[in-house]
């Protein structure tokens, strides 16, 4: 019999020490997501032109280079998951040749690290959409806050304001609802099958 | 090495995401240095036993019952004394060399590092594997790679060795390869060997007894001189060929960047009611060959071209297959590719199917007749192997196209899932339709190909 | 095109010789300097240095060099188009302007590809658990993960493929085209996830999980070539951050 739809539940946390299977999972989802990221940030500096009336508006499509942040935790559900997850994700981008150069591992970290707060607020026990947008908030933020101070030191502080705002919005859309969604379309294709986000007997 | 000795009593094993039990009621003691087969049905839970045999059951994974020792304790405290192989060999390589892929074990158990070499250089010659150490691990063969993976078992001298169809993947010049190196390895009995495998034939030589795992639970013991029944081939229907629907004219093909061609050019016809089986050794392009046929390649050299028949109601008629609009081609030639989950594009079986079949009544029809109807709701990814290919094969039937071309349809099928797909496929054998087999497997060609094209010569079967 | 993240054992090359950690310690020195410096003249000492090393690295057939920067260049001649054609600045100002930040571009990229070219990644992961004490799980869990990235480029185009042999394709349309990249690259992500499943667990097979402290069989040596590469990389930042000063170029700029 082929396994029906799993229902999951968001509280159940896996032991907090890393398994082999873990660890790999993690490290093949920040390597598909730097190869995204990398096609990413060729599109950013296409699409620039277009944003160029009022540049602060750009951060709609900041989303994407946040998913990794927040899918990776969902399905492993390990402490760290997200920073794992960012850190390789952002090494291969920059091995790959990205404009925004080797700052995108610093910047991989920090959202990373973000991200993690999301989860640590519940103690790593919870894994569902709460988790998922505070997670990619808290990560848009960390990101735009980087800008601020790498990219765009001399905006004022109306410019900032609407940046960040949308920075927010587009990772709590994108990575957070996007990413959520992304995780629930792996479990049904029954992809996740080794991980507790996927062990409701059925 | 000493070989250890096997004990299972009422043993059984529940998925945490089944309610159905994977295993159960399995009673087996292997003596040391015995060499054992362990066969039975897609689905008996023969690779689940294995895994925990070898420890690798996660605990979280679900909850075993009965009782399992390896070496008269629990297989958790036994790890190191214990070698595993499973299918696929590129699923299990880690390391970018030879020589320090096979190291990866002994370096993960802490041997002190003035050991591992000569144990690595042992079990490299083990498995007569003599490429050298330094030999790029993504250069080899599949035979090649699965005798790697073996010696990468076999380094930390193991007193158990379990082997997960070992040989599935591979052609059957690399199986015979590993056979052989098993062999080998094994030959001074100092160590146990358990083997899972649907090949029973092949593994009866090397094996001293044969145990069948039964579906519903228990177990059924099989001695040396056991053969399993021959599987039942659908009588053959004779057609007389009908008219040519395509043909490949001196086609051949040449991979980007590669300097030898990856196809000579080799002409092909397929016509209306014959089967064409395409035969012949790794690296001879028979895939290739199968993507120029299927329209989804363009030939470097030469051409494919498509019949009168075929070509009719196209809005361009003159142009080749691959310059086909994908609508216009699914129409005309259905391709099965090796790998079946590759081919899926939706969440449900019955949206796979009404995706080509336009209409809802085909789609249920063809679900009905594949045995597929209870799954209709089911993702096509959680199916297991042999619904799959079913599956897959039923895609490309939805637009009842006029030429089949499949690459390697058998593939990863056990006895029973294999009877039905060729049985489904002799289905397909009519008047009016061209099949064109990419394979490997003699008992296809057997029971199903009117010509065999064996590297450019077309000789009637 | 295929992305050049192929991994394999690189032919053992000049730069080979330098451990991998030395050669990520020269990564961070220019790194932070690219950071701090915003002209064209640091900048293209920078390059220069860098592409005296691409012969080091294996890197002499104008083919096999494009083949590892194609992305690189991608990405360089993108940013100078966006600043030539949308930049505040126009005229001649614009296309230096296009120009500086092209080649800042390749400066901050082109030491990752060095890397790339010279080490097999056995021998990163080898450096970075025994120098730099990063976890070994972790480092050769990355490292089994790297090693399908091959495997998964094939698998790209044999899923494109069969999507054709489906009936769908895109043809004109730039809507069914992104939906078709986005479908085929979900089928590729759900069999990675599974190939690295299977992988997970063929590792643990092996012992991956024992909790053993883990041995190394290759080791990995630091010697005074190592010490020299960095000192050198620290020399010729210092030379170019000089050279712009007295040409009058210097710019500290942050980004």
């Amino acid at each position: 019999m082929a396994e029906k739809a799993v229902r999951s539940t968001d509280a159940a946390p896996g032991t907090p020490t890393w398994r082999t299977v873990d660890i790999v999972v993690t490290a093949v989802l920040g390597v598909a997501f730097g190869v995204l990221f990398w096609l990413w940030s060729l599109l950013y500096t296409a699409a620039g032109p277009a944003f160029a009336g009022f540049p602060p508006s750009q951060a709609v499509m900041y989303g994407v280079w946040l998913v990794a942040a927040v899918v990776a935790p969902l399905i492993v559900r390990k402490p760290g998951a997200a920073v794992f997850a960012e850190l390789i994700g952002a090494t291969v981008e920059a091995l790959l040749g990205s404009h925004f150069g080797s700052t995108v591992i610093l910047y991989g970290l920090l959202q990373g690290l973000a991200a993690e707060l999301g989860f640590a607020a519940f103690r790593y026990r919870r894994f569902g959409w709460l988790q998922a947008l505070l997670a990619a908030a808290l990560a848009g933020l960390a990101a735009a806050l980087l800008d601020f101070h790498f990219y765009y030191p001399d905006w004022t502080g109306g410019w900032k304001t609407v940046y960040l705002a949308l920075v927010v919005t587009s990772t709590v859309l994108v990575a957070g609802i996007g990413g959520t969604a992304l995780t629930r379309a792996l479990r049904a294709s029954g992809a996740l099958s080794s991980f507790a986000a996927d062990r409701t007997r059925v | 090495m000493t070989p250890v000795a096997v004990r299972l009593a009422g043993w059984g094993f529940r998925h945490a995401t089944r309610r159905a039990w994977a295993v159960r009621d399995v009673d087996l003691t292997v003596a040391p240095g015995e060499r054992v087969l362990l066969t039975g049905a897609s689905g008996a839970g023969k690779s689940t036993l294995l895994r925990a045999l070898a420890g690798l059951l996660d605990p979280e994974a679900g909850d075993p019952t009965g009782e399992l020792t390896v070496d008269g304790a629990v297989p958790d405290r036994r790890r190191q004394r214990v070698g595993m192989v499973f299918q696929d060999p590129d699923s299990q390589l880690v390391m970018t060399r030879a020589g320090d892929d096979v190291a990866f074990g002994l370096e993960n158990t802490g041997t002190p590092p003035a050991l591992i070499w000569p144990a690595v250089d042992a079990a490299l010659d083990a498995v007569g594997f003599d490429l050298g150490r330094d030999r790029a691990t993504a250069a080899l063969s599949g035979g090649q790679k699965q005798r790697l993976v073996l010696a990468g078992a076999l380094a930390s001298r193991p007193g158990l060795l379990l082997l997960d169809e070992p040989t599935a993947q591979l052609d059957p010049d690399g199986a015979a390869q590993v056979r052989t190196a098993v062999l080998r390895a094994v030959d001074a009995r100092d160590a146990t060997l358990v083997v899972v495998d649907h090949d029973v034939e092949s593994w009866l030589p090397l094996v001293d007894r044969v145990v069948e795992l039964l579906p519903g639970g228990g177990t059924v013991e099989h001695g040396r001189d056991w053969r399993p029944a021959p599987p039942r081939l659908p009588v053959r229907q004779q057609h007389s060929p009908g008219e040519q629907l395509l043909a490949a004219e001196a086609a051949g093909y040449t991979h980007r960047g590669s300097d030898s061609p990856g196809l000579l050019p080799t002409d092909v016809v397929l016509r209306a009611g014959r089967t064409l089986a395409v035969t012949g050794p790794n690296g001879t392009g028979k895939s290739t060959l199968a993507l120029l046929l299927a329209g989804l390649r363009a030939p470097t050299t030469g051409r494919v071209t498509a019949g009168a028949a075929l070509t009719a109601g196209l809005r361009r008629p003159e142009r080749p297959p691959h310059r086909w609009r994908a609508g216009e081609l699914v129409q005309r030639i259905g391709t099965v590719f090796q790998q079946p989950e590759h081919q899926f594009l939706t969440g449900r079986v019955r949206d796979e199917l009404a995706l080509g079949a336009g209409d809802t009544a085909r789609a249920g029809e063809l679900m009905e007749r594949l045995g597929l109807a209870a799954l209709a709701e089911a993702n096509p990814f959680t199916l297991s192997g042999g619904q799959q290919r079913r599956l897959s094969v039923a895609t490309a039937l939805a637009t009842d196209p006029r030429v089949l071309v499949l690459d390697e349809p058998t593939f990863g099928q056990d006895r029973e899932t294999w009877a039905e797909l060729v049985a489904l496929l002799a289905e397909q054998q009519d008047g009016d339709r061209a099949l064109c087999l990419v394979t490997h497997d003699a008992g296809v060609v057997t029971a199903l190909a009117d010509d065999v094209l064996a590297l450019g010569s077309t000789v009637p079967a | 095109m295929s992305l050049p993240l192929a991994l394999g054992p690189a032919r053992p090359v000049p730069l080979s010789a330098v451990n991998p950690v030395a050669q990520l310690t020269a990564i961070v020195v220019v790194t932070a300097v690219l950071l701090v410096s915003g002209d064209l003249v640091t900048s293209a000492v920078l390059v220069a240095a860098e592409l005296a090393l691409l012969p080091a690295a294996g890197l002499t057939r104008p083919g096999d060099v494009l083949r590892r920067t194609w992305p690189l260049l991608v990405s360089a001649l993108g940013v100078a188009w966006v600043n030539v054609a949308f930049g505040s600045l126009s005229g001649a100002e614009a296309w230096a302007s296009g120009a500086t930040w092209a080649l800042r571009v390749v400066a901050l990229s082109l030491p990752g590809i060095l890397l790339v070219a010279s080490t097999d990644p056995v021998r990163l992961a080898d450096a970075l658990t025994l120098h730099w004490r990063v976890s070994t799980r972790f480092a050769y869990g990355a490292l089994a993960a790297m090693r399908l990235v091959p495997l998964l480029a094939a698998e790209f185009e044999t899923i494109r493929l069969a999507r054709r042999a489906r009936g769908v394709d895109a043809g004109a349309d730039p809507v069914a085209h992104a939906r078709l990249l986005v479908s085929t690259s979900f089928a590729l992500l759900v069999g990675a996830i599974r190939r690295g499943t299977r992988l997970a667990t063929a590792m643990d097979a092996r012992g991956f999980d024992s909790g053993t402290a883990r041995t190394n069989a290759r080791g990995s040596q630091l010697r005074p070539l190592d010490a020299a590469f960095v000192v050198g990389a620290v020399l010729v930042c210092v030379a170019a951050v000089t050279t712009s000063v007295l040409t009058g170029q210097w710019d500290p700029a942050l980004g």
